[in-house]
């Protein structure tokens, strides 16, 4: 019967940042790759302008609640590239030299902005990044410019990867972009790694991992229905030298915990020190005659001066005055404007000045009444990794409630004082901002329906040197099972205070040379050293010498 | 267009006294106006729809919610919690109705605000059944957008939410001021990062 295992060089779970730059490198490189992804495969016409349950925007998310934690993912081939807003800052110089909760650095000594800079440009070149530009922000970017302005603060306009050439502010791009301005892992890597011979397999829900008789591994996964995720349609194993993981921070963890009956012992870190990256959301209802009177802003005869709420492209302006290394940490944040769609942006959003229900009721709807004036701001602090995950579900990362979507998954999260303290200084400071001269009203939103609420999970599968506190070295490789890589959010050591998706793809392309040399140990004829997935070869030549000059371990 | 779906949308029966229940409690989520002179399951204490002129029932039956199968269970449920909580505020309840449809809206409002406290036993179920009567009303997540809009769904109509192009895609040709409106960080890179 062994003769009928499907095998492949390197197995890829999971088709997003960590997934797919891996799955392209190692393409290029010669290797036969196989990318599983839980998700499905959705062409651009697919990505729909559409709220109704059963349309792109909730077939590609994974929403799963926890407690004391609410995690939204990605759940497609592309992952959360394709339903991610696409700011893409590289993390600030403090940020390598947290302490967070263990009293010491907890990034690896080989990483630090400077190293990691030469990635950081790969990944600039591969997926476009647009150079931030004034002429580029949005209503509610120049409104919260203009607010921080008036408050005596700087703003700063956004890095993204976006093509504005072709974006028409639809700002439904939580649902898949149809216009291909988002620069998507579906428009550069997938298709490269495709293009190199990589299959990807939609709807394929890995289980849990084995070794094999020869030091590599099995890989049991489940066929997810391509409509209802409650259902499954079958299983099969595939068997591979090298298997990367980069199923989402998360997903990965639990897939490996599924795994520990099978392979033995995981290393301590695996499915703890989650972190939300010390997200916390403020919801601001402008007072549009203070718009216009304070800050000057107008959008023209007949238009509010402000009420475009629904225009736009997420977020494009941020407020980087906190992002100060000489500050403690925890009091170090950045605060971004950015857009909600209804539902999942609205329900926790809370009313100012509530006699009653804050999330619900009459004064609620009142509110909303006024939803396109209101203004999202996103606070990415310091949280304490204090997520932890508990025993994993029958199958999956979370028991699915909903046909998509919405699942009851066992991550824990606690808030810490320290957490606390970084999301009460955050608050406080939007609503400085925001309620100076009675401009708007400002409200976080509530931690007591789903708890607290991240777009970014990271951490839960964490790199670090320190054998105790991280459960990947510092190339990402699992500690004690050689061969099982690690290139997801969950590597991430902790809270970026910006958006990771830059941070996690740079570690992604750190770590490939690192899988190459795995891979070519096990007998694997792969090499590295392909271009950006456009052909563009500047970001190659700025990390070729470094590969050269120096031991794989210190890059 | 929306896409072709293989499954057939399915929505499962529940009884008048379910529908009544479940009514009073998404009017208490987003209240809107009483359909007719009497009408018990709506307060009445707001102006124009509210989750039930949405048509909060008809997304809480159809299957792909998840909870479709707990509503019967979740009425009995919330009118037992109503019983306990008439009986100790000294509330006496109109048998004619469901207990919780007895209640007037402030009542409803404390007992929902007692089951979604943290720490309560069944508070995830109360927080899913509120996620759903919140959503028939500000994304109208049982009905497809653009048609939802030309209807004039009562709640996305109110939020402002305007009208797609011909082929049911928003576009905003003037999407922002156009201008800088702040200093930038002095410690930002060229490419526009935090240093």
């Amino acid at each position: 019967m062994s003769d009928a295992i499907e095998r492949t060089d390197v197995l890829v779970v999971g088709s997003g940042f960590g997934g797919a730059i891996a799955a392209y490198h190692l393409a290029a490189g010669g290797a036969k790759v196989t990318v599983l992804e839980r998700g499905p495969w959705l062409k651009n016409d697919e990505f729909e302008h559409d709220y109704k349950l059963g349309s792109s925007y909730t077939r590609i998310f994974d929403f799963v609640v926890g407690d004391g934690m609410s995690v939204l993912g990605g759940n497609c081939v592309g992952g959360g590239s394709v339903v991610y807003f696409a700011a893409m800052p590289r993390a600030p110089r403090f940020v390598f030299d947290r302490h967070g909760s263990i009293g010491r650095r907890m990034w690896p000594q080989a990483v630090s902005r400077d190293t990691l800079d030469p990635w950081y440009d790969r990944i600039e070149e591969s997926l476009s990044v647009s150079k931030p530009d004034w002429s580029e922000a949005s209503y509610s970017g120049g409104l919260w410019a203009a607010a921080c302005d008036h408050a005596g603060r700087t703003a700063n306009p956004l890095a993204a990867a976006v093509d504005n050439s072709k974006c028409v502010n639809c700002n439904f791009m939580m649902a898949g972009c149809r216009f291909e301005a988002k620069q998507s892992l579906t428009v550069n890597y997938l298709p490269a790694a495709l293009a190199h011979g990589a299959q990807i397999r939609p709807l394929h829900e890995v289980q849990h991992l084995e070794r094999t008789a020869d030091g590599g591994y099995r890989v049991h996964y489940n066929i997810v229905d391509d409509e209802d995720y409650r259902l499954q349609a079958g299983s099969g194993v595939i068997e591979a030298k090298i298997v990367v993981l980069a199923a989402g921070a998360g997903a990965t963890p639990v897939i490996l915990q599924r795994s520990e009956a099978h392979l033995g012992t995981m290393p301590h870190a695996v499915g703890r020190y989650f972190s939300g990256n010390g997200e916390r959301l403020n919801t601001a209802v402008l007072d549009e005659d203070k718009v216009a009177q304070i800050l000057g802003l107008s959008r023209g005869d007949g238009e509010l001066p402000y009420g475009a709420n629904a225009i736009g492209k997420g977020p494009t302006v941020a407020s980087w005055d906190k992002l100060d290394g000489s500050l403690p940490e925890y009091s170090r944040y950045s605060l971004e404007q950015l857009y909600f769609p209804p539902g999942l942006g609205t329900i926790l959003a809370q009313v100012p000045d509530a006699s009653g229900p804050t999330w619900f009721g009459k004064e609620k709807k009142e509110i909303l009444k006024n939803w396109k004036s209101w203004l999202t701001i996103f606070c990415m602090t310091e949280d304490d990794n204090e997520g932890v995950f508990g025993p994993p579900p029958a199958t999956g990362n979370s028991h699915r409630i909903s046909q998509q979507m919405l699942g009851r998954g066992n991550l824990s999260y606690k808030p810490t004082e320290n957490t606390w303290h970084g999301w009460n200084q955050a608050d406080a400071d939007v609503k400085e901002i925001l309620e100076k001269d009675g401009l708007a009203k400002v409200m976080p939103w509530t931690n007591d329906l789903v708890g607290a609420y991240t777009v970014h999970p990271l951490a839960s599968c964490r790199m670090g040197d320190d054998p105790g506190t991280s459960a990947l070295d510092d190339t990402n490789e699992l500690r004690g099972h050689s061969g099982i890589f690690v290139t997801d959010g969950s590597a991430v050591p902790g809270a970026l205070t910006v958006n990771p998706a830059m941070t996690i793809a740079a570690l992604a392309e750190r770590a490939v040379p690192h899988i190459v040399a795995a891979a070519r140990a096990r007998g694997v004829d792969v090499t590295y050293g392909a271009p950006a997935p456009t052909g563009h070869k500047s970001g190659r030549a700025g990390v070729l010498p470094l590969l050269k000059q120096k031991r794989l371990t210190t890059v | 267009m929306p896409a072709v779906r293989r499954i057939p949308e399915r929505r499962v029966d529940i009884g008048p006294d379910t529908t009544l229940t479940l009514e009073a409690y998404a009017d208490t989520i987003v209240p809107g106006e009483k359909r007719w002179p009497g009408d018990r399951a709506i307060a009445g204490v707001s102006t124009g729809g509210g989750a039930v002129d949405c048509g909060a029932i008809d997304l809480l039956r159809w299957d792909a919610t998840g909870i479709h199968d707990g509503l019967e269970d979740l009425a009995d449920r919330v009118n037992g919690h109503t019983r306990v909580y008439a009986e100790k505020a000294g509330i006496a309840l109109d048998a004619t109705v469901p207990p919780f449809v007895s209640l007037d809206y402030d009542d409803r409002v404390r007992l929902i605000q007692e089951l979604t406290t943290p720490g309560h036993p069944e508070k995830d179920f109360w927080v899913l059944l509120s996620l759903f009567c919140n959503m028939a009303y500000d994304s109208a997540a049982h009905l497809h957008t653009a048609d939802a809009l030309a209807d004039g769904h009562p709640g996305l109509t109110a939020m402002g939410i305007t009208q797609p192009d011909a082929d049911g895609l928003w576009r905003f040709k003037s999407s922002g001021y156009g201008r800088q409106l702040a200093e930038t960080h002095p410690d930002t890179t060229p490419t526009g990062s935090p240093a």
